[in-house]
């Protein structure tokens, strides 16, 4: 189609963004309020509650202190990749999108060696609130990672020969999905205390 | 800018499933959005007849088609509705409307084919989005029609799902959870979509304050959907983990289903639904509401042939309106025992709240002061909206009020309040704009005649319908009742409203025959519009050309804008309108 979209490449001038990132940004504060959501019912729940398990009588710290590890650098990975690219240093942007991707993958891998061990345990989420509350937020937010994982996945293989036909838009691609990796890293920093450690 | 490729060179590239079906273009998608949602609006007002026929002829066969059912079918042996079937009707009755019919027309029909054209926009800014959004949407709206064919049939523990009830009713209410989260991403992406075109695609020279006032309004409510309706998706995943994994999030310790114990862990808090359900539920309402007070306030200006009176306090009333609307959820629930000091907290907040709403509404009305009025179809139904909606509004007053509350809890008075605002309100404007941008959309005007017929009797009908149930929930007769009220003595002085009320809907629905045949007959044979801009309009979208063609590009030229979006009758000029495109006044 020959039409064009203004401002999907390049930003306008008086917002001085491009319309994929405020998508994102917008996209992003609904997902505040999904979140949101759930840590107030989390609170509801508890404060309702007459006894609340401390998470570690469940749950395996040191494992998740590690996947905290982990995703946080695959943070950083992810915004090496982005600068990378602007720095058209496109070797070194396929190494740490390929890095990021690992280390998604690897969070994932952990989170389910958990999960088998809770059903080997017979820790169902249907055990108590408390379990049911952690399958629940960790679940939706492992969905989230699996879904930047694949996004990651596209832009690093199908995806890529954009990079040769229209570098500017691939580069925001890249950026916006950086903004989402973060996100969904940031959800993490706040699940973690709260399921595992208060 | 290369923004006008011209359109026709692209209306022959694409296959015919490219152009009219999976079509990326927000005029197509609009009429896609319009189209369905109004059949589901149909649908969901034939549901509502058969239960205002149970209402009126408690257990007696339904008339004409009650014959076709057999005395061992599950919903309607022998024509009659079970209780069951008819709790189904009710809680598909409110989702269709409200979900499957009025948010779809009022946001994704209107917004999506008017407004990008209001502010001069080539299209919306992601038009895969857009495609996938209406595809979404009637994902949505398959799976909840599919659920009536289950066993046990649709969900039928109200729109609003209350658990516990919900949580241990039939399957139907597992695809009411799958279909809601179907309509809750559609209307994501087209939220998105809205915010991002306003924000971004504006014409050269349209400013904030020069937006029409219908694009501000569907602006508030892109940011209403955007930030209210991931509250229900939460809950919407909760209920189904209570349902599909045994969970307990809203099932209490203790809990006795039909004499026995249920097996689940306990430990969790029906209020928890409520409070989620309502930071969703109340926003919604504004997103029935602003969407029907930007058409109406189009339609104003123009048919009163002068610019909006209060503009400006118009648009920061929608901002403080829209703020508001997500800290006044729990008056709906004064009656679970939060406690004094948070229902006060809520009752006044609901008061704050009536304050914009009556700014916008009084402005609609001051607009009408002076004017000479042209009495056109969509200025009827514009002015109708605006007593309508006001008794709406008004009715919602004592329901707000804590204590006024107690008595009016749950019965038929909140039912007639809510319709107030959304039938003969909101409904009324999206007739009002229909009527008004049909030319726009074929080229052709729908009939005077027929719409002031349509208009009438919709107008007389309607009242039948609604303020008897003022009258019968004042008397304290409950909602939701398979009998009516026949069972229960303080209902029988109010019982006879009952025929009233049933007779008047089902005239109501023969109201409708004169629209539909309008719609249909004048998109062939309607009276061709006399120009592009056949009401003498100021805004953007009556420069294009009429029945745009339905490829990407909008505008012969890239529009520039040089005025405000109401300048009628500007002194010195020698029209009584003013184009906001047109450079110097002449």
């Amino acid at each position: 189609m020959s039409m064009e979209i203004p401002y999907d490449v390049t930003p306008r001038p008086d917002t001085g963004l491009s319309n994929g990132k405020l998508g994102m940004w917008l996209f992003l504060a609904s997902e505040v309020m999904l979140f949101g959501a759930l840590f107030s019912s989390y609170i509801l729940l508890r404060v309702g509650a007459p006894v609340w398990p401390k998470g570690s009588e469940f749950l395996n710290i040191p494992l998740a202190s590690l996947n905290t590890v982990i995703l946080i650098t695959s943070s950083i990975t992810m915004v090496m990749a982005w600068a990378s690219l602007v720095m058209k240093n496109v070797k070194k942007f396929k190494l740490f999108l390929s890095l990021t991707i690992f280390l998604g993958v690897l969070f994932l891998a952990i989170k389910g060696f958990e999960y088998h061990h809770k059903f080997e345990s017979g820790f169902f989420p249907k055990t108590n609130t408390f379990l049911a509350i952690y399958f629940t937020m960790t679940g939706i937010h492992v969905l989230h990672l699996l879904g930047g994982v694949l996004v990651n996945l596209y832009f690093l293989f199908p995806g890529i020969s954009m990079l040769k036909t229209d570098p500017g838009r691939y580069l925001g691609r890249i950026e916006v999905s950086g903004l989402y990796w973060s996100f969904v890293d940031l959800v993490w920093i706040f699940l973690f205390p709260t399921l595992y450690l208060l | 800018m290369q923004l006008n490729t011209s359109a026709h060179d692209n209306s022959h590239e694409l296959p015919f499933w490219r152009k009219y079906i999976f079509s990326t273009d927000h005029k197509v998608i609009g009429i896609q959005y319009s189209i369905t949602a109004l059949l589901f609006m149909l649908f969901g007002f034939s549901l509502m007849m058969m239960m205002r026929w149970q209402l009126a002829y408690p257990e007696q066969p339904l008339p004409f088609i009650g014959k076709f059912f057999s005395e061992d079918n599950p919903f309607l042996p022998g024509g009659v509705l079970v209780p069951e079937f008819y709790n189904s009707l009710g809680a598909m009755h409110g989702t269709i409307m409200v979900f499957l019919g009025i948010v779809p027309l009022a946001v994704g029909g209107f917004v999506n084919y008017v407004m990008p054209l209001q502010i001069g926009a080539p299209d919306m800014a992601f038009p895969k989005l857009n495609m996938a959004s209406y595809w979404v949407y009637f994902i949505g709206g398959v799976v909840m029609l599919y659920s009536f064919i289950l066993p046990g049939g649709a969900a039928n523990s109200g729109w609003t799902s209350y658990p516990p009830l919900a949580d241990v009713a039939t399957v139907g209410q597992t695809y009411w959870l799958f279909g809601m989260i179907f309509l809750i991403f559609s209307s994501l992406l087209g939220a998105l979509n809205t915010l991002v075109t306003v924000i971004q695609l504006r014409a050269k020279g349209m400013t904030w304050m020069r937006l029409p006032f219908f694009v501000w309004a569907q602006f508030i409510t892109g940011f209403l959907l955007l930030l209210a309706f991931p509250a229900l998706e939460a809950a919407g995943f909760l209920q189904l983990m209570d349902r599909l994994a045994g969970t307990s999030f809203f099932l209490p310790t203790g809990l006795v289903v039909s004499g026995e114990k249920i097996a689940a862990s306990g430990g969790g808090s029906p209020l928890l639904w409520q409070h989620l359900f309502w930071f969703l539920a109340h926003p919604e309402v504004y997103v029935l509401i602003l969407p029907a007070l930007g058409i109406v306030a189009e339609i104003i200006a123009n048919n009163t042939r002068k610019p909006l009176w209060g503009y400006k306090s118009m648009v920061y009333s929608l901002f403080f309106l829209g703020f508001m609307s997500f800290i006044v959820w729990a008056h709906h629930m004064y009656m679970t025992g939060m406690g004094n000091v948070i229902s006060s907290f809520f009752q006044i907040t609901t008061m704050i709240i009536s304050v914009p709403s009556v700014i916008i509404l009084s402005c609609l009305f001051l607009s009408l002061w002076g004017g000479s009025i042209r009495f056109n179809t969509p200025m009827l139904f514009a002015l109708g909206f605006l007593p309508m909606f006001g008794i709406g509004g008004l009715t919602g007053l004592p329901l707000g009020l804590s204590t006024a509350n107690i008595h009016l809890h749950d019965t038929y008075y909140v039912i007639g309040h809510f319709h107030y605002v959304v039938a003969p309100g909101t409904i009324f404007a999206l007739f009002a704009g229909i009527y008004y941008w049909f030319p726009k959309v074929t080229g052709r005007m729908m009939h005077e005649g027929l719409g002031k017929i349509h208009f009438w009797f919709s107008m007389v009908f309607m009242n039948g319908i609604f303020m008897p149930m003022l009258i019968q929930g004042l008397a304290g007769v409950s909602r939701r009742l398979y009998d009516g009220g026949l069972t229960y003595a303080h209902a029988a002085p109010v019982l006879h409203w009952n025929k009233v009320m049933s007779y008047s809907a089902f005239a109501l629905g023969i109201a409708q025959i004169p629209f539909i045949i309008n719609f249909f007959w004048s998109i062939y044979a309607g009276k061709k519009a006399s120009s592009n801009n056949p009401w003498d309009a100021t805004t953007l979208e009556w420069t294009a050309t009429s029945s745009p063609p339905l490829a990407h590009g909008n505008f012969e030229q890239e529009p520039e804008v040089f005025r405000g979006p109401y300048e009628y009758s500007l002194p010195g000029a020698s029209k009584d309108f003013t184009p906001q495109n047109q450079r110097e006044i002449v």
